[in-house]
């Protein structure tokens, strides 16, 4: 109880609402209420200042120059690779890639991975609540190489089927790609379950980590995964870049995806001997000053902690919840038991469309539509949904506003 | 809440409540399908024509209150029209919600139709408002695929 009372004493939301210039932003004249962080995150004055400093001292092109800026700029793109090691718990360094997101990250591996491993009439195995960026690239890798995607369902409350999934894994799985916190439902996944059970058969897991790295404590060891994918932006850190992380015995067989500079280590027109982890899968000049950023960003939340973010998260989310459910007509889409952060919902007579932008007039910014799960979306026989999603510097009074607004929009049309 | 209010006017409010000419039309000479991607509003307009005159018209799907209503209301306007003179209306109403701000609508000409001179404010927006109307278009001029306003 004292460890827990010290956590909440350290977790000062004052100090750390005035570390995002843009929460002091008016929107319609009205100071802005920013409940869209699935989407993406804000950003604390250290990343934009790491960023700021990047272009205005060190900007250079890395891995090559033997002049100082350069040395500097690789030292410092170096740097937050250690930095993203430690913060998943990764063991070696030269199992994170850069990538310019999660979406990049999981095409990569799509392709990568169905060169090498396979074959026709083999399956990949996802679930019914992925993002189109973990169904998409999946559906064009099996396209390609005549393999087939199988669709573990979700239940009524929007947890995984887990029946179904140990159902579904079979001889022929050859991958497991599984969303770790669901974007539009909020669920939290029982990933480590997942990964034993693929595991005890074989089958390497990935897990998008999209909506999960920037709200609980993640190791990639002690998940044991195969790969986990996410992104800068929605850690507070900058778009444009993000992490494939893959163990290294798994990536070092795996062939190049895209060709260029920096992933090569000799070129003729004969024949090109690719460069080592992680170099092989980062072709062409980076986003340097994104790749400093993220760095930045993981230091500071890791100067929160993540363990101090989930739980005062939690919090959040249970008083969000509560209140959003209890306004009447409402009914909240994504109910599991492990939830992160996300209140999904719709009004019966509001369409969540017309919500956003009587929302959006009070200066609260939410999402609405399909948020790019579509079968989601279609598993519920719904359109659309009003979607809520928390950061830690959100605050109950910033809920409570949200909710008298969405009262007013049912006012408005019902 | 002055722009809100011009968005949301009662007569959409009124049409997005109780949608007239709403449900399928069956048989029909004209259909067309109209699909928003993005917000995944999708109505389907069904037209019953004489000759080039719509002697009946109806539509049905689901969308917000501003795709809802100007389905509802486009339907009530062309109903025995002829085509020339929907096509006309059709571009009128495109004119409508792309115009500048600060061009004041022609409130006479355009009638009814000038509800929707709010939606200018909300960029975000137009494309609902112009949906059911895209797919009008399709369905008179029968190009018989999905119309989508993407």
């Amino acid at each position: 109880m004292n460890a827990l009372k010290e956590s909440m004493q350290a977790f000062d939301i004052n100090s750390i609402r005035k570390d995002f210039p843009i929460l002091n932003e008016t929107v319609h004249g009205k100071t802005l209420v920013y409940l869209d962080n699935a989407a993406t995150t804000q950003k604390p004055e250290q990343v934009i200042e790491a960023m700021n400093a990047y272009y205005r001292h060190t900007n250079s092109n890395i891995h090559r120059g033997v002049h100082l800026l350069s040395e500097k700029a690789t030292q410092q793109y170096e740097e937050a690779r250690k930095k993203v090691a430690r913060f998943i718990g990764a063991p070696k360094t030269q199992e994170i890639i850069f990538t310019r997101g999660t979406t990049d990250a999981i095409n990569l591996l799509a392709a990568s991975f169905g060169k090498k491993h396979i074959q026709a009439g083999d399956e990949i195995l996802i679930s019914a609540m992925e993002h189109h960026s973990n169904i998409v690239p999946w559906q064009m890798m099996c396209e390609e190489r005549k393999a087939v995607l199988k669709v573990v369902p979700i239940d009524d409350d929007g947890s995984l089927n887990m029946e179904a999934f140990e159902q579904l894994l079979s001889e022929k799985t050859k991958l497991v790609a599984i969303v770790h916190v669901s974007n539009s439902l909020g669920t939290i996944n029982p990933v480590k379950d997942i990964i034993q059970k693929a595991h005890a058969k074989n089958i390497p897991v990935l897990l998008d980590g999209a909506q999960a790295v920037q709200h609980l404590p993640v190791n990639v060891q002690e998940l044991d995964c195969d790969f986990y994918a996410f992104s800068g932006h929605k850690l507070f850190g900058p778009t444009g870049v993000g992490v494939l992380y893959g163990k290294e015995s798994w990536l070092k067989d795996l062939p190049p995806y895209q060709g260029g500079g920096d992933m090569i280590l000799n070129v003729t027109f004969e024949k090109t001997t690719y460069n080592e982890l992680p170099y092989k899968f980062e072709a062409g000049t980076p986003a340097i000053a994104e790749v400093i950023g993220l760095g930045a960003a993981i230091d500071y939340i890791s100067g929160i902690g993540m363990k101090q973010i989930e739980t005062r998260e939690s919090e959040l989310l249970a008083y969000a919840m509560k209140r959003i459910a209890a306004i009447p007509r409402v009914t909240i889409i994504g109910t599991a038991a492990h939830k992160s952060s996300v209140v999904s919902f719709v009004v019966d007579g509001v369409h969540p469309h017309d919500m956003g932008t009587i929302l959006d007039r009070e200066g609260i910014a939410i999402r609405t539509g399909h948020h790019c799960t579509q079968p989601v979306m279609k598993r519920f026989g719904i359109p659309a949904t009003s979607r809520v999603s928390l950061a830690f510097y959100n605050t109950e009074e910033e809920l409570d506003t949200c909710v008298k607004a969405i009262e007013k929009a049912i006012q408005l049309f019902v | 809440m002055s722009e809100l209010n011009e968005l949301y006017q009662q007569v959409i409010l009124d049409h997005n409540k109780n949608p007239r000419n709403y449900g399928a039309l069956k048989p029909c000479t004209h259909f067309s399908e109209g699909f928003n991607p993005l917000c995944g509003d999708h109505f389907d307009i069904y037209a019953v024509m004489d000759g080039d005159t719509i002697k009946d018209i109806s539509f049905e799907g689901s969308g917000c209150a501003i795709s809802k209503s100007s389905a509802s209301i486009m339907t009530s306007l062309v109903k025995g029209k002829t085509k020339a003179e929907a096509e006309t209306m059709i571009e009128q109403f495109q004119d409508l919600v792309t115009m500048p701000m600060d061009q004041q609508p022609d409130e006479d000409k355009l009638g009814k139709l000038a509800v929707f001179a709010g939606v200018r404010e909300f960029p975000a927006r137009i494309k609902c408002a112009s949906l059911a109307w895209h797919t009008l278009k399709a369905a008179i001029e029968q190009q018989p695929k999905a119309i989508s306003t993407e």
